[in-house]
C-alpha cells in the first residue's frame, strides 16, 4: 500500500519524536517500505551540527541506525534553511514530492489553546500535501 | 539491506576541527568543546514553548525592565543623567567616533582589493541563499530606511543654510555656527556643494563601513569557524574560551540593550513623526489615539513578517519597500529638476570624496558643532545600531565571498545614498533657491518631505507613498531586530520556538507605547545611544578578528 515513508526528524528531540519512529518503523514492515528520513536545519551552527554537512552525516548515521531496528532500506535528507522554523511546513510538503514519499509519520504536540493562532506542524502539512499523513501525539506510547 | 542517500552534494574530504566535518568547501573551523545551547533552559511555561540563553535572557530582560520602570518612574531625574552622559561622549570623546569608523570603513575598504576578499562566507563551495535583489533590500531595509525619509530633505537643507549663513565667533573666541568645516559664507554654489557632502559623508561609507564589519566578522565566524550566531563569538581570537562565561555575555547583553532600546524608541519616535504626517495630509487628529494606534499596527504587521520567516515576510516586505521607494526616487528625479539632479550626483560624489578627508579628521577640528553635534552623534547613531543590523546581515549573507559582501554592503549602499540625497536635496534646495519657495525650510523637520513634495505634481499620491514608505520601513527594522534579539538570547539559536520572536515584537511595541504615554522616549533613545561607545571598542576588536579569521581561511578559487 504505501512504498516509500517519510519520517520529519528533529535530531535535537530525539525523546519527543520516539512514538512516531517506532510507529514508522512498525509500518515500515508491515508495507516493506523504504524510510526516509528528513532533517530541516539552519545555516547557522546549532546546537545538533556546526556545519550542514555535520548534520547531514548525523542524519545518514541516524537513519542506518534505525534501519538496523526495522531491517527495510532507508535514506536520508538534509534540508537546510535560513529561518528553519517559520518554512518548515512549506519545506516539508515540498520534500514529500521530492523525495516519492506516499505516507508521512511525524510526531505532533496535544491540542492546545495556542493552536488556534499558531496551528501545530503536522496538521498544515496534511491539509496542503496528497500524501497519507499519520500525526502521533507524544504520549503515544504510555 | 540496500543504502541509499538523498544528500544531493557528497561529502568534502576536509575535515574542519577534530571529527567535525568542514562547511560546504574547505573552511577552517575553530575547534571548541562548546555546544551551542548548553547553557539554555528549555521549557514549556502555559503551553508554551521556549529555549533561552538562561543568563543573558534573565539579565537583559531584568535590566530592561528596569530601565523602563526607572525612566517612566523618574523622568525628570533620569533625563538629564542620560543626557549629561551622552553630551559627554559626543563633545570629549568625538575623537573615538571618528577615528574608530575611519578604520572600520579603511578595513573594509582595504580588504575587498587583497587576496582575502576571495574567501567565501559558509565555506568555499557555499551557495549563497538569497538573490541579489532579495539580499540587497533586506540589508538596505535594516540598515537605514527610515532615516532617508527624514533627513533626504530635512538635512542637506539644514547643512546648505548654515553653510551659507558662514562663520561666525562667539565671545569666546568659539565657533558658533553649525556650518560643516569652513562654511561657505555668502557663497550659494560653494554652500550647496558643501551641504551635499557633508549629508552624503554621514550617510555613506561610514555608517555601512561600521554594518559591514559587525556583519563580516560574524558572519565569518558563524559559518566558517562554526561559533553561533553572536556578538560573543566576534571576540574568540581575544578571549578564546572565557567567551562562554561572563565577558560574552556581559556583550551580547548590551547587544539586546541597545537593539530593543534603540528599536522601541525609535518605533514611538517615528509613530509621533509617521502621526504628524497624517495630521499634515489627511487632517487625522495628532492625538495619543492616532499614536497608539499606529504602533500597534505596525507591531500587528512586524509580527506577520516574523511568523512568516526570513524568505517569505521580512524579504518580501523588504522588496516591497525597495520598489516603492525607488518609484518615489524616480517621481523625485523626473518632475524635479532632472538635469541638476543628474549632474549633481557626479559633482556630490567628487564633492564627497574631495571633502571626505576632513570632514572625517579626528583631530584639531574647527567646526565643533557639526563635528560632535552632527557627525560624532550620527556616528554613536550607527554604531548602536551595528549590532542589530550587522548581525542580521550576517545571517542573510552565506555564500557571499568576502569581496562581493564588501561590495554589497559599503560601495552599493553608499552609491544609493549619493542618488537619494541628490534627488531629494537637489530638489529641496532648487525650490528654495530658484523658484524663492521658503516653506519647506521654514516646515519642522519631520514634515520636511511632505512640504517638499506639496510643490511637486500628483502631491496626494506622493504623500501617501512617501507615509506608507515610513511606516513599511519602521517594520523592516522592528521585524529584522525582534529576529536578531531572539537568536541572541537564545545563545545564537535561530531554530528557538515561534513565541520567543513574538515576545520580542511584543515587547518592543509595549515599550514604544508605555513610554509615549508616560514620556521618556527621548531620554531612554539618548541612553541606547551610549552604548555606541563600548560598541565602537567591539567593533575594533571586530576589526582584528576579521583579520584575523580571514588570514586562516583557505581562498576560494
Amino acid at each position: 500500500m504505501f512504498n516509500k515513508i517519510m519520517v520529519p526528524v528533529d535530531l535535537a528531540h530525539i525523546e519527543v519524536i520516539e512514538p512516531s519512529l517506532k510507529v514508522s518503523a512498525d509500518m515500515a514492515r508491515h508495507y516493506q517500505a523504504e524510510v526516509c528520513y528528513v532533517g530541516v536545519t539552519a545555516t547557522t551552527p546549532g546546537s545538533v551540527a556546526r556545519t550542514p554537512e555535520e548534520y547531514a552525516q548525523k542524519l545518514e548515521a541516524f537513519a542506518q541506525q534505525r534501519g538496523q531496528v526495522h531491517g527495510q532500506p532507508v535514506s536520508s535528507k538534509m534540508i537546510c534553511r535560513v529561518d528553519p522554523v517559520a518554512d518548515l511546513v512549506d519545506t516539508l510538503v515540498k520534500a514529500i514530492d521530492e523525495v516519492e514519499a506516499d505516507l508521512v509519520v511525524m510526531p505532533t504536540h496535544a491540542h492546545r489553546h495556542l493552536d488556534i493562532v499558531m496551528p501545530a506542524n503536522g496538521s498544515q502539512v496534511a491539509s496542503r500535501t496528497s500524501a497519507s499523513v499519520f500525526l502521533v501525539r507524544p504520549d503515544a506510547n504510555e | 539491506m540496500a543504502k541509499s542517500t538523498n544528500d544531493d552534494k557528497p561529502q568534502e574530504p576536509q575535515q574542519g576541527s577534530e571529527g567535525i566535518p568542514a562547511p560546504e568547501g574547505p573552511a577552517n573551523l575553530i575547534d571548541t568543546d562548546y555546544v551551542i545551547g548548553q547553557d539554555n533552559i528549555k521549557a514549556s511555561p502555559l503551553g508554551v514553548d521556549v529555549d533561552l540563553h538562561s543568563t543573558v535572557f534573565m539579565v537583559s530582560s531584568v535590566v530592561i525592565l528596569l530601565f523602563v520602570i526607572l525612566t517612566l518612574a523618574m523622568q525628570a531625574q533620569m533625563e538629564p543623567i542620560f543626557d549629561a552622559m551622552f553630551s559627554f561622549l559626543t563633545t570629549k570623546l568625538t575623537w573615538v567616533f571618528l577615528l574608530g569608523a575611519n578604520v572600520f570603513v579603511i578595513l573594509a575598504l582595504v580588504l575587498i582589493f587583497t587576496p582575502m576578499g576571495k574567501v567565501r562566507i559558509g565555506g568555499a563551495h557555499a551557495t549563497p541563499d538569497f538573490s541579489y535583489a532579495g539580499w540587497f533590500a533586506m540589508l538596505f531595509a535594516a540598515g537605514m530606511g527610515i532615516g532617508l525619509m527624514f533627513y533626504g530633505v530635512s538635512e542637506p537643507l539644514g547643512h546648505y543654510g548654515t553653510a551659507l549663513g558662514g562663520v561666525s565667533l562667539g565671545e569666546d573666541g568659539l565657533r558658533t555656527d553649525w556650518s560643516p568645516l569652513g562654511g561657505a559664507g555668502g557663497d550659494q554654489a560653494g554652500a550647496v556643494a558643501l551641504s551635499m557632502a557633508a549629508t552624503i559623508f554621514h550617510w555613506g561609507l561610514h555608517p555601512w563601513g561600521a554594518y559591514a564589519i559587525v556583519g563580516l566578522s560574524l558572519a565569518i565566524f558563524a559559518y566558517n569557524k562554526g561559533l553561533p550566531l553572536t556578538m560573543r563569538s566576534i571576540f574568540y581570537p581575544v578571549l578564546g574560551e572565557r567567551i562562554w562565561g561572563w565577558p560574552g555575555h556581559l556583550i551580547d547583553i548590551l547587544a539586546v540593550f541597545a537593539t530593543l532600546f534603540g528599536l522601541a524608541t525609535s518605533l514611538g519616535l517615528g509613530a509621533t513623526q509617521a502621526s504628524a504626517g497624517l495630521n499634515y495630509l489627511f487632517g487625522i487628529p495628532d492625538s495619543n489615539v492616532t499614536l497608539v494606534l499606529l504602533i500597534l499596527g505596525i507591531t500587528v504587521v512586524a509580527l506577520g513578517s516574523i511568523m512568516l520567516g526570513v524568505d517569505k515576510g521580512v524579504q518580501r516586505l523588504s522588496q516591497l519597500n525597495m520598489g516603492l521607494a525607488l518609484l518615489l526616487l524616480l517621481f523625485v528625479i523626473a518632475v524635479g529638476p532632472t538635469l541638476m539632479i543628474a549632474t549633481g550626483v557626479f559633482e556630490n560624489l567628487l564633492g564627497y570624496v574631495k571633502n571626505l578627508p576632513a570632514l572625517s579628521m579626528p583631530f584639531g577640528r574647527e567646526d565643533a558643532n557639526f563635528s560632535q553635534g552632527w557627525t560624532a552623534f550620527y556616528w554613536a547613531w550607527w554604531i548602536a545600531w551595528s549590532p542589530f543590523v550587522g548581525m542580521f546581515i550576517a545571517r542573510v549573507s552565506r555564500g557571499r565571498t568576502v569581496r562581493e559582501f564588501l561590495i554589497a554592503v559599503l560601495v552599493v549602499p553608499t552609491l544609493a545614498s549619493v542618488v537619494w540625497m541628490t534627488a531629494f536635496g537637489t530638489t529641496a534646495i532648487d525650490q528654495v533657491i530658484n523658484q524663492g519657495i521658503t516653506e519647506v525650510q521654514d516646515a519642522a523637520l519631520e514634515l520636511q518631505l511632505f512640504t517638499m513634495l506639496e510643490h511637486l505634481p500628483l502631491t496626494t499620491i506622493t504623500s501617501f507613498v512617501g507615509i506608507v514608505l515610513v511606516i513599511v520601513f519602521f517594520i523592516t527594522s522592528s521585524d529584522s531586530g525582534s529576529l536578531v534579539i531572539d537568536s541572541i538570547t537564545a545563545g545564537g539559536k535561530v531554530d528557538a520556538p515561534k513565541p520567543q520572536r513574538v515576545f520580542w515584537a511584543l515587547i518592543e511595541g509595549a515599550i514604544a507605547i508605555a513610554l509615549l504615554l508616560g514620556g521618556g522616549l527621548g531620554a531612554l533613545q539618548t541612553a541606547a545611544l551610549t552604548t555606541g561607545l563600548p560598541f565602537t571598542l567591539v567593533l575594533l576588536v571586530g576589526c582584528y578578528a576579521i583579520v584575523k579569521g580571514l588570514m586562516s581561511e583557505p581562498k576560494a578559487k
